[in-house]
């Protein structure tokens, strides 16, 4: 049973991955935001302090990183909200396959429309921010990893706030300190490529932290979900 | 990489291997015997507010059985059916599959059960059919593994012609269409309706009727939920509820 097992499951990841990516394509305001967000964010940033360009690029690793942040933590409240609210989670939860798949191709869907967007786009605004181009290329890396991580982590939030209306606030004071290290060493990660110094440590540290929350969030994000929809 | 021709080796053996399970006419009697319906509910108790809405409720569902359970509104019905299909932590007592505590049998319970609860199940931006076929793969169901099943399915609730229209430009009764549509799908022997008539227009209640004696004559089971009282169809079996932490059962 176990190999025609895993060809199921197989299927049952993809189908409810391609699902949800034709979901957010139908929903065109939906998964633009985020990167909208995003963009604004950055664009006020220059406006605001100064557009001397030696200032700006000290402060661009941060600028970019905790605008993705938050770009990210705004788009977690939909993540299983909607899929609540129409009784589809239910029949998910109600499923042979196991939960925690399912909810791992959601999160790999949300990445897709939610995260690596914003990582693909922060070359534009690393230019507005004087960021030189030798750091374009670690600058999305550390924001693809990074933004992956967060969404793994910030799940969690997500599930266990589906139940409670209007949880967005609740879901961001639960989940802002552990996005704490994740934005130490990602914007670090920029910081380090600025000064020319080598990036692997840096890099390799969040790569552990998305492997670590690769390995735990799902089953956590469906156990949580399991316990907000008994309630 | 040294280990390639192992695992090309291993690869071929697994396939065989598969190949020669799903050829095995024997296997199927083993499924066919393995998903018999026994569902059973032991001392369950509700809890509600600190006030009990059903108490040592014992009662047991098997192959065949078509069971309403009634109540007056806040009685606890949609409690007790959250509580049989696993979503709910039963206050005292347990439910059992096949004689095992639900948590421990959740997979193989989940692999037999059809669930309609109050909200439809259908995401509202997909066609019918991108519903059914995510319903068919998150199912696992091998039965039912082409488009042509999904199509049979939604012919048999009425909704041919609409296959290929967004749910959202539908009506509340066609939506719940979709949503029913799964019983024709999956071909599972327990069947758990809470309130399935809801929005649904009389020829629809007929057929769905019909569908639910049919099936509960062919070895399934069911459990329904509703206030609508059934015209042609006798239940074996009815539950209760009086909203006042007592019960009855026949």
């Amino acid at each position: 049973m176990s190999s025609e097992g895993g060809h199921s499951w197989a299927r049952a990841f993809r189908y409810t991955f391609v699902r949800d990516l034709r979901l957010r394509i139908r929903h065109g305001s939906e998964w633009g935001s985020p990167l909208i967000f995003f963009a604004l964010i950055v664009t006020l940033f220059p406006l605001a302090t100064t557009p001397d360009r030696t200032v700006l690029v000290t402060f661009a690793p941060g600028i970019l990183w905790v605008a993705a942040l938050l770009a990210v933590l705004l788009s977690l409240d939909a993540l299983f909200r909607e899929d609540h609210d129409d009784g589809t989670l239910e029949q998910m939860l109600l499923s042979p396959v196991p939960a925690w798949l399912l909810v791992l191709a959601k999160m790999c869907a949300h990445w897709v429309m939610a995260g690596l967007p914003l990582a693909l786009m922060s070359p534009v605004l690393g230019l507005m921010l004087a960021l030189p181009s030798s750091v374009f290329w670690v600058t999305a890396l550390s924001l693809a990893l990074g933004s992956a991580t967060l969404i793994l982590i910030g799940a969690i939030g997500a599930a266990l706030t589906v139940g409670v209306r209007r949880g967005g606030l609740l879901l961001a004071l639960m989940i802002l300190p552990l996005y704490i290290p994740v934005l130490i060493f990602g914007a670090g990660v920029v910081r380090l490529a600025l000064d020319g110094v080598d990036v692997t440590p840096y890099l390799a540290i969040l790569g552990a932290m998305f492997a670590a929350a690769l390995a735990l969030s799902p089953w956590a994000s469906a156990a949580a979900l399991r316990l907000a929809h008994s309630g | 990489m040294a280990c390639g021709p192992y695992w090309t080796f291993v690869v071929k053996c697994r396939a065989r291997e598969r190949r020669a399970r799903r050829d095995d006419p024997a296997r199927d009697n083993e499924r066919q015997v393995g998903l018999r319906v026994q569902l059973e509910g032991r001392q369950l108790g509700c809890e509600r507010d600190e006030r009990w809405l059903f108490q040592a409720l014992e009662f047991s569902i098997e192959d065949g059985d078509l069971c309403r359970v009634e109540g007056p509104n806040g009685s606890g019905k949609t409690s007790l059916i959250k509580m049989l299909t696993g979503q709910l932590e039963p206050s005292e007592g347990a439910v059992l599959w096949q004689g095992k505590p639900l948590p421990k049998a959740r997979a193989a319970f989940h692999g037999a059960l059809v669930y309609s609860g109050h909200l439809s199940g259908v995401k509202e931006a997909l066609t019918p059919l991108e519903n059914l076929s995510w319903y068919q793969a998150i199912g696992i169901d091998d039965d039912a593994r082409s488009v042509a099943a999904c199509w049979q399915a939604l012919d048999a609730v009425g909704l041919k012609g609409f296959e290929d229209i967004p749910v959202a430009q539908l009506s509340a009764g066609q939506r719940r269409r979709v949503g029913l549509a799964r019983l024709h799908l999956l071909n599972r022997p327990l069947w758990i309706l809470d309130e399935p008539f809801t929005a649904i227009d009389r020829e629809g209640v007929a057929a769905l009727e019909h569908l639910v004696a049919e099936h509960c004559h062919k070895g399934g089971a069911a459990i329904v939920t509703t206030h609508h009282a059934f015209s042609s169809v006798a239940f074996t079996r009815r539950i209760g509820l009086d909203g006042h932490g007592g019960h009855h059962v026949l």
